[in-house]
């Protein structure tokens, strides 16, 4: 009862334009993440791992408190994600909402990573270079571990200029599996 | 979209810890038929207001929005010509599939539709959520005081009722 009703609340919400923050579950072989979207666009993509509550929180405090689950202004963003995941897609078309970024150096440094192709590699400070600071190889680190959108911003692409692939949110193994699954770490 | 207005929680969040206790008051308030309107129209309404509210007591906050809710339903029912459902219209088929406040039919539910509104919620508050007195003040805006004698008026009016429904039924 309880979530028919709570679907039939956001549907109205969405509706009057009153559900500043929609999110849904998706699924993926590292298990299952959340995904949040504002009218605007996919505002956070939560790696598998990240306790729901935690999420949702930092959704509520940073964006804005009208959080509710709804899956249906995620659908494109879930279906995307699964394609990738499963092999068949090796780019995203998805409006984002930087909100949760930094402005200034660290949306720079998300943006020139956003341009990274499928399958290749940047370095720390080659991705610095592009945000125009090319020193600044550290602040990138940071920039990246702060990506409110991780895998369609892919920040898993940027790796350390001796050939280890660096600190990634959702763990090394993770990012591995990322590099792997794009065919990056045979090419490189 | 700044960081001032701190610990509001996600409103899911809300919704998921309240909607069950709300619904069962407005089960009370305005009957089982029209209790998922009400609820769904205090949550929207709890939406709109959401990023003013005060986070240190939102349960009584809910409360507050769904009681506005259920005299804001009366009003709209009594402005309609269709009168006020006698005992006998209230049918055992309706009660069943929501049941009233004890689930022992429609008399004791007609005697709580019956009270003056403040006991009538503070009463179904009592016994429908299990609050107490303090937590009933809160979401009335009352004092616990207050919130005593009302649920001690409406238990004697119903006990007035339950003896007067015995000795018609002789």
């Amino acid at each position: 009862m309880t979530t028919t009703l709570a679907e039939r609340i956001a549907a109205r919400a969405a509706a009057e334009g009153l559900l500043d923050v929609a999110y849904a579950t998706y699924e993926s072989p590292l298990g299952a993440g959340i995904v949040a979207a504002t009218p605007k666009g996919l505002v956070r993509v939560a790696l598998p791992g990240i306790p729901e509550a935690e999420v949702l929180e930092q959704l509520a405090r940073a964006v804005s408190p009208r959080v509710l689950e709804f899956p249906r202004r995620l659908d494109e963003a879930r279906r995307e994600l699964e394609e990738y995941f499963e092999g068949k897609r090796d780019h995203f078309e998805l409006p984002l909402d930087w909100s949760l970024a930094r402005p200034g150096f660290y949306r720079r440094v998300l943006r020139a990573t956003a341009r990274i192709p499928f399958g290749r590699t940047l370095s720390y400070a080659e991705v610095a270079a592009r945000a125009g600071s090319p020193r600044a190889h550290r602040a990138a680190g940071s920039a990246l571990g702060a990506n409110p959108v991780p895998i369609v911003v892919p920040c898993h692409r940027v790796v350390r200029s001796g050939g280890d692939l660096g600190n990634y949110g959702g763990g090394p193994e993770m990012k591995r599996f990322l590099l792997e699954l794009e065919g990056a770490l045979d090419r490189s | 979209m700044t960081e001032t207005r701190a610990s509001l929680p996600p409103f899911q969040a809300l919704l998921d810890e309240h909607a069950q206790a709300v619904h069962a008051f407005l089960r009370g308030m305005v009957g089982p038929d029209d209790a998922e309107d009400c609820l769904q129209e205090t949550f929207l309404a709890a939406l709109r207001a959401y990023p003013r509210a005060e986070p240190a007591n939102l349960r009584a906050w809910i409360f507050t929005i769904a009681r506005r809710k259920a005299i804001d339903h009366h009003r709209a029912a009594t402005a309609r010509p269709v009168p006020v459902a006698d005992p006998g219209e209230l049918a055992p088929a309706e009660a069943s599939d929501a049941p009233p406040i004890d689930g022992r039919g429609s008399a004791l539910w007609s005697a709580v539709a019956g009270l003056p509104p403040k006991q009538r919620a503070a009463v179904v508050l009592r016994f429908a959520v299990d609050m107490r007195y303090r937590e009933i003040a809160d979401a009335m805006g009352t004092t616990e005081e207050a919130a005593r004698r009302n649920v001690h008026e409406a238990l004697r009016k119903l006990r007035a009722s339950a003896h007067e429904l015995k000795e018609a039924m002789r």
